[in-house]
């Protein structure tokens, strides 16, 4: 028993040094020197200025820009939560018709043919994260016929743009296409600013 | 639907694949070979057992021995972490200057790490140094793992010992399970994860200034070197409140499918282990078998159910079918880098295991696709289960089906050659019935009272009932998935323990219940593998029920869902199951 209490302290004591300590700053000076901007968080610049992440969603307002998913948190990057909407809740039914009627009279102006039936899911959910960086291609695809009037620019144009900046499925099979919106926005802020 | 069921196609043979060399690898661990990575681990090796003063050779332990080691370890494991949350205020790795949690909060934490469950009713983010994350959190990830391996050799050793009373050494087998596996899998693994854009670095949290002129907070840390081993050791802890939903934690479909295989690589392999290590790799398969068909009917189940959208959304006038460029489904609740199949193929394997990480909301799926984690977690997570505690607790079942079967047949009920009586199987019932018992103690007690309803979110109605049922389901199988509105911590002005508080009924009753559920299975199994240890071997004839074809694989996975679906059944009608029958909103 005392030989077990003893072997047990030091035990908890250099598992704590060793990989508590060691293994995580072992991992952490490696990764800064091998994958600097990765293991800082992905930032991303617009006139050499930082904006943002690449993996981190933003919450656009107005016109001029994609819009991002609905996000419980107001896309907060320091306190995370779930929506935790439930699944047969009357709450859950208004939030959806809320965000669907906003999305409708946003984009239906110049999207005429677009119908309730078209919009996309991930339009009008929350998403899990609370900073989802991505829309899908349809949702993309939507909004593309605002931004082309708004910053006068092609819808063939603005298309292109949007597959620029589409992360694809790994190997064209491992999880879901979608649009990373902050790097969409600020190549549409590059390619036609707003004036 | 196509695309999902092509991805999912992908991650099952990926992951059959791996069982065979990983199995291999340990197996050769466990019977104290030597492996690849001898030459370079060997001396650290040595050099543990030199600082911990233990002679492993020398020193083989009974199972009273080998539990006694177990419970002291798993104490002063306890106690280490709990000072170290509750004097956060002190540390280094400390930049944002967070102060330590309430005292419940902390036990309730501390109980959570240790039992391998990592319940979480704090939020890693706003409450947690950098410090605590390493030095806490990580370390526990490492050795509450550990230890659930560890126990389910000592078994198998027990099952196999023909004399002696011996089941090997508890430090020796954690050491080598530390070194040899865990550790090495995890540092690649931490690497990789970093490579894809999971950060890894002890800054302040960066103030962004956004696009549009708006400001942005971005919480920063070591995360990826506490990622790897939570999902191989089938933690589950999330560095950030909304788990590896979040990018920093899981940044792509590509990250998302890596952990995933971590997740089930070892539970998974230990089927593999534990047939060459009773001589019968047969054996290893049929459990494996067993295993794999109630994981694949989760996984068809949640996926149809989550593509199909939830009753809120259609009564919206949501049409949720998919079409050009949009997945459909319930994506309420879900990243769209995951998608619907990548959510739900997390969601089944994240509960069939007792990892309990996740990478969407629990809460918001549909009610039929909460079922599939419920009915996994009422299974006492035998299917594939945590690292090690799934096997020896579907091993408890074996036992339990070759005695079932015997007494169809008529004969004394023969494991291997071992003649399974009374002591066996008054064992073996205790290590099966414990945790039902205590979920449906606990659940029942806070479904209750208002001591217990103050910690639900949705409301007085089948969700919030479910959300009840879930977290000590969750807590009681050691898993630590929850549908997340359910709290126990109440935290005014986040981030930073400034003003926060506990529930302290919630935190105490689920930190008792983990503990409990926890120990006493542990004790059991020891215990059977003592009674098994030196017992003599009768050679099969005839009439011997054998336990490694297809007939036995259908009794196993029969007397698996008896035992889960007569305790909970009526439980399950009050929640998911009336919200997946109806769709009335309430």
């Amino acid at each position: 028993m005392w030989k077990d209490l003893k072997t047990g302290l030091i035990a908890i004591v250099a598992m704590t040094v060793f990989l508590g300590l060691a293994y995580p700053l072992a991992i952490t000076g490696i990764s800064q020197v091998v994958f600097p901007s990765k293991a800082n968080g992905s930032k991303v610049s617009l006139n050499g200025k930082v904006v943002g992440s690449s993996l981190i969603g933003q919450e656009f307002k107005g016109k001029a820009y994609f819009h991002s998913r609905p996000s419980a948190t107001e896309y907060s990057g320091d306190v995370t939560f779930f929506g935790n909407a439930a699944p047969n809740s009357p709450e859950a039914r208004e939030e959806v018709r809320e965000y669907m009627k906003a999305y409708l009279q946003l984009e239906k102006p110049y999207d005429k043919a677009l119908t309730s039936e078209g919009v996309p899911v991930d339009a009008v959910t929350q998403s899990a994260s609370g900073v989802d960086p991505e829309i899908s291609q349809a949702n993309a695809w939507i909004q593309a016929h605002r931004i082309a009037a708004v910053r006068h620019l092609s819808l063939t144009k603005v298309d292109e743009l949007i597959s620029d900046h589409t992360d694809g499925r790994f190997l064209g099979v491992l999880g879901e296409p979608g649009v990373d919106v902050l790097e969409l926005n600020i190549a549409l802020d590059k390619e036609a600013p707003i004036r | 639907m196509f695309q999902g069921w092509v991805q999912i196609a992908i991650y099952i043979a990926v992951l059959v694949a791996l069982v065979k060399p990983v199995g291999i690898y340990m197996a050769r661990v466990f019977s104290n070979q030597r492996v690849f990575l001898s030459p370079v681990v060997g001396p650290i090796e040595r050099l543990t057992y030199k600082v911990l003063r233990v002679k492993p050779e020398a020193e083989g332990q009974d199972w009273k021995a080998y539990a006694r080691s177990v419970i002291v370890f798993s104490l002063f494991s306890w106690l280490a972490l709990y000072l170290i949350l509750r004097t956060q205020g002190i540390q280094p790795f400390n930049p944002q200057g967070f102060h330590s949690g309430p005292w419940d909060l902390s036990f309730n934490t501390a109980s959570s790490f240790v039992t391998n469950t990592n319940w979480q009713y704090y939020g890693g983010e706003t409450t947690l140094t950098y410090f605590t994350q390493m030095a806490g959190l990580t370390v526990q990830n490492f050795i509450s793992a550990g230890v659930g391996i560890v126990v389910v050799i000592a078994l198998i050793r027990g099952i196999v010992a023909r004399s002696g009373r011996e089941i090997g050494n508890f430090w020796q087998d954690l050491v080598r399970t530390l070194l040899y596996i865990l550790l090495p899998i995890s540092i690649i693994g931490a690497l990789f994860l970093v490579s894809q854009g999971v950060i890894q670095n002890l800054g302040d949290s960066s103030v962004i200034h956004t696009l549009t002129g708006g400001q942005q907070i971005l919480a920063q840390g070591p995360v990826a070197s506490q990622e790897a081993i939570k999902e191989l050791g089938t933690n589950g802890g999330g560095f950030f409140n909304v788990n590896s939903a979040y990018p920093f934690e899981n940044s792509s479909g590509l990250t998302n499918f890596f952990e995933m295989l971590l997740i089930l690589v070892i539970p998974a392999g230990l089927t593999y282990t534990y047939g060459r290590m009773v001589g019968s790799q047969r054996q290893g398969w049929a459990i494996f078998s067993a295993m794999f068909v109630l994981f694949v009917a989760g996984v068809a189940v949640v996926y149809i159910a989550e593509q199909h959208g939830t009753p809120a959304q259609h009564a919206a006038g949501l049409h949720t079918h998919a079409f050009s460029g949009s997945t459909g489904g319930n994506m309420e609740g879900k990243d769209q880098r995951f998608g619907i199949a990548g959510t739900s193929l997390w969601t089944a394997i994240t509960t069939v295991t007792s990892c309990g990480a996740v990478n969407g909301a629990l809460e918001s799926l549909t009610g039929l696709g909460q079922l599939v984690p419920f009915s996994n977690l009422s299974l006492s997570e035998v299917v594939f289960g945590g690292v090690g505690t799934g096997l020896y607790s579907m091993l408890l079942y074996v036992i339990l089906a070759v005695f079932i079967g015997g007494l169809m047949v008529g004969r004394t009920p023969e494991y291997l050659g071992k003649k399974i009586q009374a002591r066996e199987i008054k064992l073996v019932s205790l290590g099966v019935l414990v945790t039902p018992l205590v979920v449906l103690l606990s659940s029942g007690l806070a479904s209750a009272t208002r001591l217990g309803t103050r910690s639900i979110y949705a409301g007085i109605n089948p969700q919030g009932f479910s959300e009840t049922l879930y977290a000590y389901l969750s807590q009681a199988n050691n898993n630590g998935s929850a549908l997340a509105g359910y709290t126990g911590f109440i935290q005014p002005n986040a981030p930073g323990n400034v003003g926060a508080y506990g529930i302290s009924f919630a935190d105490l009753l689920g930190g008792g219940v983990m503990v409990i559920a926890r120990l006493l299975p542990i004790l059991f199994v020891l215990a059977v593998a003592g009674a098994l240890a030196g017992k003599k071997v009768s050679p099969a004839g005839l009439g011997t029920m054998r336990t490694d074809n297809p007939t036995f694989v259908i009794l196993l996975i029969g007397v698996v869902i008896l035992v889960g679906a007569l305790t909970f059944f009526p439980a399950l009608l009050l929640g998911p199951v009336v919200q997946s029958l109806t769709t009335r909103l309430f």
